[in-house]
Formats: C-alpha cells, structure tokens, sequence
C-alpha cells in the first residue's frame, strides 16, 4: 500500500476523534511554545547585550577603579575607590609609553539637577575630553561636540542626550538654549545621537557632556582631580591586546603596585561580551531544559494516548489485518498518527512562539528574536517526539493476531 | 477415521486440507481444536460447515480464511501453499484469495459505505479511481447502489451486513467466507442476506458458510458438519435427512 494511502487512514482517525486528538496535541503544543520561546528569549537578551556593549564604541578598553583592600583590611567593592586620577590618563596618552592607544577620554560624572527655564531633570553629568566622542563611537545629531578650544578655556558649553533634550525642551530644538546646572549657566551647543540600544532602560541617552576642565572648575564635578572611568581606545583591533598591556603596566607602575594587588581593572567590550552572554546562555539553558521536560511530558501524553487508541481500536486492527493489511501497513499507521499529531501540535507551538514573540517584548520589555531554523528545529523535535512516542505503540497494533482482535467485543 | 478420499464433483480444487491439526498451548493444558481435517472444496462450490460451539469449526474457518496457520498438516488455497506462509504473505493471501463477511459485520463507523468496501482494495495497492469505480459496482450487486455514501449508523443491520459482502466482492476473491453472516440479523435481515448469498452462488461464487443452525445450512448445498475436532458428516444440503442429522447431533451435543 502506498505511503499516502496510509497517511490519508492515519489523518482520518485523527478527524474522527477530534477532542482526544487536541488534548493529545495540547502537550507538544505547550512544550514547542516554550521552547521556542526561551531559545528566542535567550537570543533576543544576548543580541540587546551586544548591541549595548558594542554601542559602548569600537576596539575600546574601559579602565576601572578597582577594588582596594585598605589597611584595616576592609575590602571595598568594585569601582568604589577613587584610584584613578585625570594624570593617569594623561599619562596614557604619551606615545612613548602606549603607542598603540589612540585616543583616551578620563570621564568624572556625578548626577546633578538641571534646569531650563521653569523645567528640571536630574540627569548625570559627564566631564571628558573632546577626544570622549570619538572614543565612545558617538556622534552629534544637531549642533557639534565641544572643542579643544572650549576644554582648554573651561567654556560654558554643554552636549546633550536626546533624552535628556526631551525631558527638557519637551522635544524642541535645544541647540542654543541655556541649561542651568548647580546655578551655573551652560550653552547648549550640540545634541548627541541616540545610540539606538534596543534596550529602554540604558542611560547612554539621558546624559550631559561638558568639558572636564568646566566640570572641575565650575560644576564641582572631579574636582579632586579623581576620574571615575578612563575610556582608551586601541589604533585597531589587533592592537587591542597590546594596549591593553600598556595601559596596564603604565598604570601599575604609576600607582606603584604589583598586579596582585592592582587598584585597577582594565575590561574590554569582548570581555563584557563573554560575560554577559555566558549569563543569558546559563538562563537560556536552564529555561530550555525546563522547556523540554515539558516537552518531554507532552510527548509521553502522545504515547498514552496512541496506546489507548491501539487498544480501543483492537478490532479496527484485526478487520483491517483480515482485509489484507500488513503488520507493517498497521505500524506505519499508527507511527504516522502520532508523528501527524506532533507535526500539528509542533507547528501550533510555532504560531504561539511567534505570537509571543510579537506580543511579548510589549509586556515584559524584552526582546524576543526568533529564527526560521530554530523553528525548523524544533519542528523536527515535534516529529522525533512523533516517532519516538508512536513507536511502542504502533507495533503492538502491528504484533495483534487477527484472531485476537475479531474476537474482541 | 476420517474418509482418506473423498467422492466430490470434478472442478478446480479451492480449498485442500489434508492432516490439517490445530493445538492450542495454553501453558497448563493443551487444546487439541483440530484433530486432523481433510477436506476439498471445488470452485463454485456452496459449502456450510456446521457443529456446536467447541466443535472447532471457528478454528476451522481461522485456518480457512488464513487469519490462522495450522500446527501440522497441509493447505492450499487456490492451489498455493499455505501452510507456512508468515504474516505478511498471509495478509497478501487474505487480501487476494479471501472475502470475510463477519458475524458482527465488522464495518469501520467512521468511513461511509464505498469507503468500507474499497480497503480491501487499498490494501492491494490499488489506483484510487479504479477502487472507488470497483466499490461503486460491488455495492450496486449488493442492490445498495442508492445508499454508497450512507454511513454504517444510518444503516440497517441487513444493509449493513450487505455493505460487508460488497466489500467481501470487491477484491474477486476465491472464497467468500461467511461466519455467521445472519447471527446479528433478525429474520427478514436473514432471508434477505441468505437470498444474496444464494444469487451469487448462482452466479458461480464459491462460498464458504460457517453457522451453528441448521436453517441456515440448509442453504448450502453441502453440508460438513465437525464435532470435536474432526469432520464427522459430509452430505447433500439439498437432502431432507440432514435435517434430522443436524437436530440429533445438536440433542446429543446438549447432553
């Protein structure tokens, strides 16, 4: 008998009990829906990881304070000490000593109050060099970024972030206007595009940008001379690792310390990456195998079912063996019944995957990325799922003696 | 004890038993079902084999459709071989040799009448506007041309048990065996299927009865009649003494 022949017997069965048909489907239809779901959780986290981190700018090492332990032996946390110093960066700016940084951007912050006109936002405020936009990878959208000339003179100059412009100017054009920050008047003179972070919670665009020079000597902000962050940028990515060395033999030396005890820490945006991304492969894992337990209960469901359905249908199976039908026709039959119901409950948990995948980043505000090959994946574990549940089942019908089954009331 | 010829009509040999035991190994005992059969039944031939329930005569009719193989003996079935066929060459054989009509009419519910009498034909591998136009005419035999998309529910017992023979028909098989094709029906539905019977032994069917009544046996134009695992009569259905034969031994079988 021809394979359709016996597809067509096997859909049949599946029309005539429909109810029982959905209810066995229900299982795989959950456990695909999950799994396709967290496998696009996982990648629609680690793609918004790395689109923030490589939004940070490009071949970038991001000098840290690092953790100190003082004589008492309190141990402060990461970034928590004031280690690093605007000399530092300096420092690091001669050729000599690290010729393969290019460019360094020392960066003081401190989270202020800003006013324009009657409107007021609390929003950081960063003091760097003119070299911090380059570094950063980040542009201006209107206006321009402060000068040489204005961070040697200390200017009254300020560039902002498009949040911030929002907040402050409700959306209109902020090039020009006055902002006010610790009763210090600053121009506007720029705003900076939006990184354009997939992720809404990222401060990178409610910021403020002044010369370090007018941070220190009229906003109070590093004026002890302390930077919080150096951003160094390498020549190119094969030189990354080698100012990454530089930087940190210039800087151990400078603080006179061994490596062991460096109050320092230099990380790159691979690093970041790695991290990062071994975290939401962890969750990843651990929410796709919870997935596929259930994937796993739903196809024992078809099992049950294909078993309950072989014996309910014991003279079913033994007209049809009396028709003619081989042991090998009844297999294929009830193997194809199973594996058609896991297709339809694959292919539902697909539909659902996807719909979550729409309706999803709106609720929990994140993204969901979904591939056609992971869907093709799990597509094929719908039917291995078929197979692997449909097999036992089928040749019991297949190994049932006509006689047998006749007989059976 | 049993006859070692036969005296039967010249013609082509459907059916040839020779020695055929069947014993069933039930772990604490034995069953002998069949205690050696020779029988041979010719092309156009009615036969009823009739016995009391445990005489053997559905151990009988298993081996004779080839839903079951004998544990010694020999049997061919249109003159093939059959004794050691395994399951899947006897599925081939049931499909192509055989038409099952069945005590409880044995019709998938959810399939309509057509649909039931061409599996057989699905089976075969045959092309699917040949078995719908196959099925059509074997029902149209039937006399149930009108009724080939009713289902086995809107269906009367008669109708039902029709759409069986039809699908009996389908696949022009050597032997239709027939297992107690009216014990389901009432007495009209009998008349009715025995009739249909009789037309198509007419029309030179070969036709197997299985039946513990003596009514219906009476049909056939043969009668064998098998008590404890051995044939025991072989008679004319058409004389009057078998009748008597057949009350007797259904008395002496209920003592």
């Amino acid at each position: 008998m021809r394979l359709t022949e016996t597809l067509r017997i096997a859909l049949d069965a599946i029309r005539t009990h429909r109810l029982r048909s959905l209810l066995t489907v229900l299982g795989i239809w959950i456990g695909i829906a999950s799994v396709v779901l967290t496998v696009g959780l996982g990648q629609g986290a680690s793609a918004s990881v790395k689109s923030e981190i490589s939004a940070l700018g490009s071949n970038l090492l991001i000098i840290s304070p690092g953790s100190t332990t003082s004589t008492s032996g309190v141990r402060g946390g990461f970034g928590s000490a004031t280690t690093l110093t605007f000399d530092d960066a300096t420092a690091l700016q001669d050729k000599d000593v690290a010729p393969d940084i290019s460019a360094v951007a020392p960066v003081a912050s401190s989270s202020e109050v800003l006013t324009a006109g009657t409107t007021t936002w609390t929003s950081t405020v960063v003091g760097s060099t003119p070299q911090w936009a380059n570094v950063r990878s980040r542009t201006v959208s209107s206006g321009r970024f402060f000068t040489e000339d204005e961070y040697n003179s200390g200017a009254r100059v300020a560039v902002l972030g498009e949040e911030t412009v929002s907040e402050l100017f409700s959306g209109g054009s902020a090039v020009g206007q006055t902002i006010s920050v610790n009763g210090t008047d600053l121009t506007v003179i720029g705003v900076l595009a939006s990184t354009g972070s997939t992720s809404g919670t990222s401060d990178e665009d409610d910021t403020v940008v002044v010369p370090y020079t007018t941070g220190q000597q009229r906003l109070g902000i590093g004026s002890t001379g302390s930077v919080s962050t150096i951003y160094l940028q390498a020549k190119d990515s094969d030189a990354l690792s080698a100012a990454y060395q530089e930087a940190n033999a210039a800087l151990l030396t400078r603080h006179d310390v061994t490596s062991d005890d460096a109050d320092f820490s230099i990380t790159s945006q691979q690093s970041l990456l790695t991290a990062a991304t071994s975290t939401s492969k962890t969750l990843t894992i651990l929410l796709g195998g919870i997935a596929a337990i259930s994937l796993l209960v739903g196809g024992i469901g078809v099992m049950n079912i294909m078993l309950v359905s072989v014996s309910e249908r014991v003279r079913e199976i033994g007209l049809r063996k009396a028709l003619g039908a081989t042991p090998r026709v009844i297999r294929s039959q009830f193997l194809l019944e199973a594996i058609a119901l896991s297709v339809v409950g694959g292919l539902l948990g697909i539909g659902v995957g996807w719909l979550g995948a729409v309706v999803l980043p709106k609720l929990i505000n994140q993204p969901v990325t979904l591939s056609a090959w992971a869907s093709a994946g799990a597509l094929f574990v719908a039917i291995g799922v078929g197979i692997v549940a449909g097999v036992y089942p089928a040749g019991r019908a297949a190994r049932l003696a006509p006689i047998d089954a006749l007989r059976s009331e | 004890m049993i006859p070692a010829t036969l005296d039967l009509p010249a013609g082509r040999a459907i059916v040839e038993l020779d020695g055929v035991t069947k014993t069933y190994d039930t772990g604490a005992m034995k069953v002998h079902a069949l205690r050696g059969v020779t029988l041979r039944i010719d092309q156009g031939e009615y036969v009823a084999i009739i016995g009391p329930s445990g005489s053997g005569k559905s151990t009988l009719m298993h081996i004779l459709g080839c839903l079951d193989v004998a544990s010694s003996g020999r049997y061919l079935l249109d003159g093939a071989a059959v004794e050691d066929l395994d399951e899947t060459d006897l599925a081939q054989v049931r499909n192509e040799r055989v038409g099952f009509v069945f005590q409880q009419f044995h019709l998938l519910p959810s399939l309509s009448a057509w649909r039931n009498v061409e599996l057989p034909l699905c089976y075969a591998g045959v092309g699917r506007a040949e078995r719908k136009q196959r099925a059509l005419q074997a029902l149209d035999r039937v006399g149930l041309g009108d009724r080939v998309n009713h289902r086995p529910n809107e269906m009367s017992g008669g109708q039902q048990q029709r759409v069986a023979i039809a699908r009996a028909l389908v696949t022009d098989p050597a032997m239709i065996l027939a297992d107690e094709p009216t014990g389901n029906l009432d007495s009209h539905s009998s008349t009715d299927v025995m009739a249909l019977l009789s037309e198509l032994h007419q029309s030179g069917r070969t036709i197997v009865l299985i039946t513990h009544e003596a009514d219906v046996a009476r049909a056939a134009e043969r009668v064998i009649q098998v008590r404890d695992g051995v044939i025991v009569d072989d008679h004319d259905g058409r004389d009057d003494a078998l009748l008597a034969v057949a009350k007797n031994s259904k008395a002496g079988a209920s003592v």
